[in-house]
């Protein structure tokens, strides 16, 4: 029968020609490889989940009176957003488990992203002929960030109305345009007339999710196109690709992770309570509560505009406020070095040449240093917007603690750099380092003697053996002069003791 | 991609070879274990079923799916992970790089056949570049002017003017001798009630006589009481909470704190401004009245708004 279904295919769409290349294409293997997987199967429970959530999810900012399930706010003046969210979760089976999940996996979908971006970067797989894919996975996590934004902010509760006012600040924050940016996507001054939330809407999923769907087709294509990087070893070179075919192994091994992924997700969604609407209440602009701290993927930006000086420019008849600083100048810089490292590094290091084998990140210190060093950076910005809970924990002062995360984001990327700096020379150094350790065979002779054997990797395993290249001369005369010798560009100068 | 799997050394590998093993040296007992795993996966999504129609609780019904879906993975993991050839395998990678002779033939074809079509069309492309243009700017003016409004001079007044009774969220105007000293409410224009931008908070700091918070605002804090914008000068967030003993307003959002007798001035976090200040006046029926709009722009900065006022 499958046959049968196969050959009418297959004389229309001639798919044995291809689909034997398909099956046999080689996914080499390493866990770190399934941090970005962790992320397109986070984008699938989204989209299913996200598709639940539409069919009961109100998209309006109309004014209504709750009756409902949930006593509490009975009577109460709430949004249309808000009641029908409160609704989904309370009221429809298996509606607070789908609006849960999807909260839940929208915040997997961007933490895996920041991860997979580290792996990317850590082990420079975002070089020649990466650089474009490395574009399209910053544009990607940029519009997840976006989209997490849009996404928990249309429920209309106290919490989330409070980053939308927040938002709205910001925009008009931007010069020369700003006051004009925000009184158009709000319909006015704010809180506008009341089209913000249906806006959101159709940005949060249709507009943004259409782009993610198109770039990360693209994503996929190029990664393709380009195969899989790999780690050096294990007979992998440049011009191969080592590891499993996709039939039938890499295609059980990832769809049995998507469905880890989704455990993952289903259980958390069933468990731990995210973003229960009902106890924050509906947004009023002149409430506001304690410990406003938007998802954690927004946590950097509030940081920053908490430990912002109270400065802003003054011009004549013009001016640039605070907020812009913070929440637009340094998330532009941040996102646009971000974009523009494959060719930053590229500059410094020189190297243009095409790689497919990865680096071990001890081996490129200084750009592990500087990643590390950046990376602390928002990890204390990070830090700094949880002050005033800090300060509440620890029961100090709340102007001790802001200042010193002042302090910190500016000392802690200071040490962490040299730290990192030497930590890698050290392990670059170490024998042996980065090798798969295999395992040894302890024999006893009839004598009683004790011999190690390394056991044989697994069949069919090459030992990596390296072709003997051609040395640039090393000009002696320098030396003859007392000066450095100089190593040729590309070679590995052996440290002497 | 390649028509064969090849080995490390990128030798075609025969089906017979060592890397077609089944990767476990016990591949009965893996079978096992894996279809049992499955057989769990089965009962847990039965179980999901039964929840789901029984309208169970959300930890039941999250509970038997994620169960069902981290069984039903963990056995598809083991599945491929030892029930499938060992390899490895490879395949030959394609540099990303293309002959000079492919090159020039793709320019070559690009220009010649480009050039019949677009070549010496000056009238031809000065038209299409000309029209699309104008769509191109045409098309922002529905965008601009139906979106929203645009912002003319709404930033730089609220519904308070002069003689506005000062009013709480329900409507009630409110007498001075409603709030004792150290207490403070959330009061609006009688015609904005709950509005995001004329919110005020007013304080009583003392019992009876003339604030004065700077110079040339003697008269605006009449018998004890101040009022401020709530709308926060560095983010727009309502300033809510209020520290009687030193007379702090705080921003609940960024911490901004704020000194109400000197003015609402910033005197920790990231606020630049003060608040704006309301000025009021009782009149001789006792209820508290604005003297007429604040006289800058409330909440937070933007660019046409200058200066320090």
């Amino acid at each position: 029968m499958i046959d049968g279904l196969f050959t009418w295919f297959d004389n229309r769409l001639a798919i044995s020609r291809s689909g034997r290349h398909l099956l046999n294409k080689i996914f080499p293997d390493h866990w770190s490889f399934m941090i970005g997987e962790i992320a397109l199967y986070s984008f699938i429970v989204l989209l299913a989940t996200g598709v639940f959530l539409t069919l009961y999810f109100v998209p309006s900012g109309q004014d209504v009176i709750y009756h409902g399930v949930y006593k509490p706010l009975e009577g109460q003046v709430v949004s249309a957003a808000f009641k029908s969210t409160v609704d989904l979760s309370f009221a429809v089976r298996g509606g607070l488990l789908m609006r849960q999940m999807h909260h839940w996996s929208a915040n997997i979908f961007i933490g895996s992203i920041v991860v997979h971006m580290l792996r990317v970067f850590f082990t420079g797989a975002f070089r020649r002929p990466r650089e474009l894919n490395w574009l399209i996975g910053t544009t990607l996590m940029i519009l997840g960030i976006v989209n997490g934004f849009l996404g928990y902010s249309i429920p209309d509760d106290l919490v989330s109305g409070t980053g939308i006012r927040i938002a709205y600040s910001i925009l008009e924050s931007i010069p020369f345009v700003g006051s004009y940016l925000a009184t158009l996507l709000f319909g006015g001054v704010f809180p506008g007339d009341g089209s913000i939330i249906p806006r959101f809407f159709i940005l949060h999923v249709l507009v943004v999710p259409l782009i993610i769907l198109g770039l990360l087709g693209a994503h996929l294509g190029m990664l393709m196109k380009h195969k899989h990087s790999q780690f050096p070893g294990n007979g992998a070179r440049e011009e191969n690709v080592v590891g499993a075919p996709l039939w039938p192994n890499f295609f059980l091994k990832t769809q049995g992770f998507l469905f880890l992924t989704v455990a993952v997700t289903t259980l958390l969604g069933a468990f731990v309570q995210i973003n229960p609407i009902w106890l924050y209440g509906p947004y009023v602009p002149f409430h506001v509560s304690y410990a406003v701290q938007p998802d954690w993927y927004m946590g950097w930006l509030d940081g920053a505009l908490r430990v912002m000086p109270s400065w802003e420019l003054h011009l004549p008849g013009h001016m640039i406020p605070n907020v812009f600083f913070p929440a637009v100048l340094m998330p532009g810089i941040t996102f646009n070095v971000m974009m523009a490292w494959p060719w930053i590094e590229a500059k410094f290091s020189g190297d243009t040449a095409e790689h497919h084998l990865l680096d071990r990140p001890s081996h490129r210190p200084v750009r592990t240093a500087v990643g590390a060093a950046v990376l602390s950076f928002y990890f204390v910005l990070f830090g700094a917007s949880a002050t005033d809970v800090l300060a509440n924990y620890l029961s100090i002062s709340l102007n001790t603690v802001l200042l010193m995360f002042r302090v910190l984001c500016v000392v802690v990327p200071l040490i962490v750099y040299p730290i990192t700096y030497f930590i890698c020379k050290e392990m670059s150094q170490a024998k042996g380092g980065g090798r798969r350790k295999s395992f040894n065979v302890v024999i006893r002779s009839a004598e009683g003697g004790y011999s190690t054997v390394p056991t044989e990797a697994y069949a069919g395993y090459a030992r990596e053996t390296l072709e003997p290249v051609s040395v640039e001369e090393v000009d002696l005369s320098s030396i003859l002069n007392g000066a450095e010798p100089t190593t040729p560009a590309g070679v590995y100068q052996i440290p002497r003791d | 991609m390649s028509d064969h799997l090849h080995n490390v050394a990128g030798e075609p590998v025969s089906p017979d070879a060592p890397q077609f093993a089944v990767a476990t040296a016990n591949p009965r007992r893996l079978e096992i274990v894996a279809g049992l795993t499955f057989f769990g996966a089965l009962l847990a999504f039965l179980g999901f079923g039964a929840a789901f129609w029984r309208n169970a609780n959300n930890e039941i019904l999250g509970g038997t799916l994620g169960l069902g879906f981290l069984l039903f993975g963990v056995a598809m993991v083991i599945w491929g992970k030892y029930l499938t050839p060992r390899g490895p395998f490879s395949e030959p990678r394609p540099l990303m790089e293309t002959t000079q002779l492919e090159h020039d033939e793709l320019v070559a074809d690009f220009a010649s056949r480009g050039r019949v079509a677009f070549g010496r069309r000056k009238f031809l492309g000065a038209m299409i570049t000309a029209s699309g243009a104008v769509f191109g700017v045409v098309a922002l003016f529905p965008l601009v002017r139906s979106l929203g409004p645009l912002p003319k001079k709404t930033f730089y007044s609220t519904k308070w003017r002069k003689g506005s009774y000062v009013a709480t969220i329900d409507g009630r105007r409110l007498k001075a001798t409603d709030l004792v000293t150290g207490t403070l409410a959330t009061v609006f224009p009688e015609d904005d009630l709950g509005g995001a931008i004329s919110q005020t908070v007013l304080i009583r700091v003392q019992d009876s006589g003339a604030v004065t918070t700077k110079p040339g605002r003697e008269s605006w804090g009449p018998e004890g009481f101040l009022a401020f914008s709530k709308v926060c000068t560095h983010a727009g967030c309502p300033v809510g909470l209020y520290e009687q003993t030193t007379k702090q307003l705080l921003c609940p959002c960024h911490q901004s704190l704020f000194d109400v007798t000197t003015g609402a001035t910033p005197i920790f976090g990231p606020a630049p401004r003060p608040l704006p200040q309301l000025p009021l006046f009782v009149d001789g029926e006792g209820y508290l009245r604005a003297q007429g709009d604040y006289d800058e722009p409330v909440g937070p900065g933007f660019w046409e708004r200058g200066g320090t006022n």
